[in-house]
């Protein structure tokens, strides 16, 4: 059956479409409490097709056998109070004993003892910011699917829609509590194997957490509609052995303070001209459009603009802390030193906004202080 | 009869004031379902251009801010522009029919509840041309998507809805008049049909969730211009609050938008089983309390909220309650038909599906319930399938049952067999391929309202979308079967069908302007 299944997928595959499959289930996940889900899931699931198949079969029974061209004669009985009290009796006892594996799970799923490790997540148009909170390390991920591939001029890729730029690392075993909020709209922070779905909200810190079984690499995505790109916002996740985990921890540092070397040495105009446009296609394009035309009444355009041609110093004000009340993020903390400087300047230099003007990765790093 | 009805009476005004300043519950019934119809292929003709983009992944037709306006258009549209006053359209042609009641309780006040809705909608579907676009925060529209980052034209969608909510409230306002005071002498309330008995209980949830919605629309009126904070966090307010205060109306609303539909397939039934319905009485219980419950289940839309544990605890066991009483509605659909004398005309085939479709959204509708299991299910493509299914074959199959079944006794003409039956399996066809491969994406993983998605999910979308075709294009079938029978369909006797029982079958077809200007007697 299945390989009849995939016979049939088989006539239907376009191009790019190598991983397409016809997968009908839950996942089971990878942690205690999805392998719980997973099995509710299938006994609620053979509850109604039991109940299903008794009434469907009976009302298939009449359409059958009960109909006038087969010169069935009407009864007239109408009422009968132990048939009424029969079936409402016994759904009841049935929900009953559904209600109380339910309600099992969720009490384990509510447990909210002491963590291993605390991250914190954060909510953005259109992306993931993780902050370990023991931990000096903070970052954003955000989608890495290039736009051709989204525009169809590109194959697309294995894992289209689903990569992201710097995932999120945590190590097997251990419980992970996730605090959830964030920064703009409500979103939602979903991976299916770890049957975490939670609500990220702003002004609230939402709890869950995981422990997840076994290493690897698993994805999902943003379940809340929160705007233009709530379809471009995933969610990537890996799960390392201890080992593993605290290498990474290494790199991860020895990397951030690189970074911040890179703002002390000195920036000409078509390098940061160069860096400025793939920050830009990374955290404005979205909004701002790769025109700079932005789109009218929703994100205003940087073209010609009075913010990009005019105050230098109102222009950083509003790169770095944003506008509040509007869609435009402060991306002091989202961005290095070297990126705001260069997207700056990318604005101030782009499309026709020839100020001459160069922001310096020492001035930003100097205001980010 | 009918020469004394003529001279007696004044017929219709002529030409298009007869429509405009009409008080005839027949032709204010006609109306809305005109403007139901016209909503039901616009709001249709979104869900095409919704799929088309779903076909393949990558994006091909629009882009994902113009797709958010039509996902939410799509959704307000269908669900008070297509669903709501198709309902309110076949109260109005029917009630007075049923009860014995020469014209609705209010008649003036009724022509004003139909026309203020092409207003309504004129100015909602006018934001498609404004600058920063229509709405694009879903039909739920949770702020603060809806406030803080909204479109301008978010105003005009305020309006729109108090507009169509005062609507609403007026046609549940006369509906309840009429069926308590225009009740012909010895129809006492244990005899009235159940669609009459459906309706009645689905106006006292209109009249008690409508203010709601107007509530809280406000509330974000006044958050967009007035500088409150109800919703806004920075503020002092709470995001939250705006779901809580939404699904305290949105919950009832659905059992709006189905509770007529169960009234309609209980006309339909017994009649082609040629049986009486099986426990009238505990189906006017069931109804009261699928009712009653709807007040308390509203939180199982947020399962995922961070609600303390024994929000979710509640919530759970209240809305698996509602699996009991909708279960006697269809155990007693069943045993109506059961030792019956059937036969398949097209409203029977409407409702047969329906009593099976629905079934099926309901079973979903069970798993949705279980609150563990629901942190999996909550907003992807399995959430879709389910509201698809009591909504599309659930709510729309009940109305073109009702249609086809009192289309004779509105134009005096049966409408052609053949066609309906075409029609009937093409939808039938067309539902199920657009709506059951959506529980597999969705236990797959692909979240809703995505321009977008993931390789693994592009088959079953595909096939969706083929469906979606067959289901949307085979509505102008009935569109030309519809004008057909008016037309010049085959004459109706007065009973219309074998197994017809009720008031409305005593006059004539079509049935006068003016009837039962002197009341009937009820046994």
């Amino acid at each position: 059956m299945e390989k009849l299944l995939l016979g049939v997928s088989g006539l239907f595959l376009f191009s790019g479409r190598a991983h397409a499959d016809w997968t009908v289930n839950l996942t089971k996940g990878v942690t205690e409490i999805s392998r719980e889900i997973y099995d509710l899931h299938m006994v609620i699931f053979w509850i109604c097709v039991v109940i299903g198949f008794i009434v469907f079969g009976v009302m298939l029974w009449s359409v059958v056998y009960h109909r006038k061209s087969r010169g069935a004669k009407a009864h007239n009985f109408h009422e009968s109070l132990v048939v009424e009290i029969a079936w409402t009796v016994v759904p009841f006892i049935i929900l009953i004993a559904m209600a109380v594996p339910a309600t099992a799970t969720l009490i384990k799923m509510y447990d909210n003892t002491e963590a291993d490790l605390d991250i914190q997540v954060t909510g953005y148009q259109w992306k993931w910011r993780y902050q370990y909170l023991a931990e000096d390390i903070d970052f954003f991920s955000s989608l890495s699917t290039p736009r051709e591939q989204i525009n169809n001029t590109q194959e697309k890729s294995t894992d289209y829609l689903l990569e992201v730029d710097n995932p999120l690392v945590i190590p097997v075993g251990k419980k992970v509590r996730f605090l959830l909020t964030a920064n703009d709209v409500i979103h939602s922070w979903w991976v299916p194997e770890f049957a975490v779905k939670k609500d990220a909200i702003p002004g609230f810190i939402n709890e869950a957490w995981v422990i997840v079984d076994k290493p690897g690499v698993y994805r999902g995505q943003c379940a809340e509609l929160c705007g233009k790109d709530h379809g471009f916002m995933p969610i990537v996740v890996e799960v390392k052995s201890q080992e593993d985990y605290e290498q990474w921890l290494a790199e991860f540092k020895k990397a951030d303070a690189l970074k911040s070397q890179a703002a002390e040495k000195s920036w000409n105009l078509a390098d940061l001209m160069a860096t400025g446009e793939q920050v830009y296609s990374k955290a404005c394009l979205a909004c701002h459009q790769a025109n700079g035309e932005g789109v009218p009444s929703i994100f205003p355009a940087l073209k010609n603009s009075a913010v990009a041609l005019g105050d230098e110093a109102l222009h950083i004000d509003v790169v770095l802390n944003g506008v509040s009340g509007t869609a435009m993020q402060a991306f002091k903390d989202q961005l290095s030193a070297v990126e705001l400087a260069a997207v700056i300047t990318y604005e101030r230099n782009a499309w026709g906004n020839k100020t001459g003007d160069i922001v310096t990765p020492a001035q930003i790093a100097e205001l980010k202080k | 009869m009918n020469s004394s009805v003529a001279t007696t009476h004044h017929g219709p005004a002529s030409g298009l004031s007869r429509w405009l300043y009409t008080t005839n519950h027949k032709d204010i019934g006609t109306l809305y379902l005109w403007f139901s119809f016209v909503m039901f292929l616009t709001g249709g003709c979104m869900a095409l251009l919704i799929r088309a983009e779903l076909f393949q992944p990558g994006l091909q037709l629009i882009q994902p801010e113009f797709f958010n306006q039509m996902t939410t258009m799509h959704g307000l549209i269908m669900v008070f522009g297509a669903v709501m006053p198709a309902f309110v359209g076949l109260a109005n042609w029917m009630i007075p029919m049923m009860v014995g009641a020469p014209d609705m309780a209010l008649p003036r006040m009724n022509n004003w509840s139909f026309w203020i809705l092409p207003f309504a909608f004129s100015m909602m579907l006018s934001t498609l041309f404004m600058e920063g676009g229509a709405p694009n925060f879903g039909w739920t529209f949770y702020a603060p998507l809806s406030t803080t980052y909204a479109p301008p034209s978010v105003t005009f969608f305020i309006f729109a809805v108090h507009m169509m909510g005062i609507s609403s409230i007026m046609g549940a306002i006369n509906i309840i008049a009429t069926i308590l005071n225009l009740r012909a002498p010895g129809m006492n309330m244990m005899k009235l049909p159940l669609f009459v008995w459906t309706w009645l209980i689905t106006a006292f949830l209109l009249i008690a969730v409508m203010p709601v919605l107007a509530g809280v629309v406000t509330m974000m009126l006044m958050d967009i211009h007035f500088g409150t904070s109800f919703f806004n966090a920075a503020g002092g307010g709470d995001p939250v609050l705006f779901q809580h205060v939404f699904w305290f109306f949105g919950h009832p609303e659905v059992y709006i938008m189905i509770l007529p539909a169960f009234g309609i397939v209980s006309e339909i039934i017994p009649t082609f089983a040629r049986k009486k319905l099986f426990g009238y009485p505990s189906m006017v219980y069931a109804t009261a309390s699928i009712a009653f419950l709807s007040f308390i289940v509203w939180a199982h839309h947020m399962f995922t909220v961070g609600m303390p544990l024994v929000g979710e605890v509640f919530f759970m066991f209240a809305t698996m309650l509602i699996a009991v009483p909708t279960g006697v509605k269809v155990f007693n659909w069943v045993a109506t038909m059961f030792r019956g004398s059937l036969t398949f005309e097209t409203p029977m085939l409407f409702a047969l599906a329906f009593v099976v479709l629905f079934t099926i959204g309901g079973f979903s509708g069970l798993m949705l319930a279980i609150a563990p299991a629901d942190f999996q299910y909550h907003d992807t493509y399995f959430v879709v399938a389910h509201f698809h299914y009591v909504l599309v074959p659930g709510a729309v199959f009940a109305i073109m049952a009702g249609a086809y079944y009192w289309l004779p006794k509105w134009c005096g003409n049966y409408y052609s067999e053949t066609m309906g039956k075409v029609h009937f399996w093409c939808s039938f066809i067309g539902v199920n391929i657009t709506f059951f491969p959506m529980h597999f994406i969705g236990l797959a993983g692909m979240p809703r309202r995505i321009p977008d998605y993931a390789l693994q999910f592009a088959d079953f979308n595909a096939v969706a979308t083929v469906g979606a075709f067959i289901f949307g294009f085979s509505q102008l079938i009935f569109l030309y079967n519809v004008l057909h029978c008016i037309r010049k369909g085959r004459k109706a006797s007065d009973e219309v069908w074998e197994g017809s029982h009720g008031l409305e079958w005593t006059l004539p077809s079509p049935a006068p302007y003016h009837s039962f200007s002197e009341a009937p007697q009820i046994k």
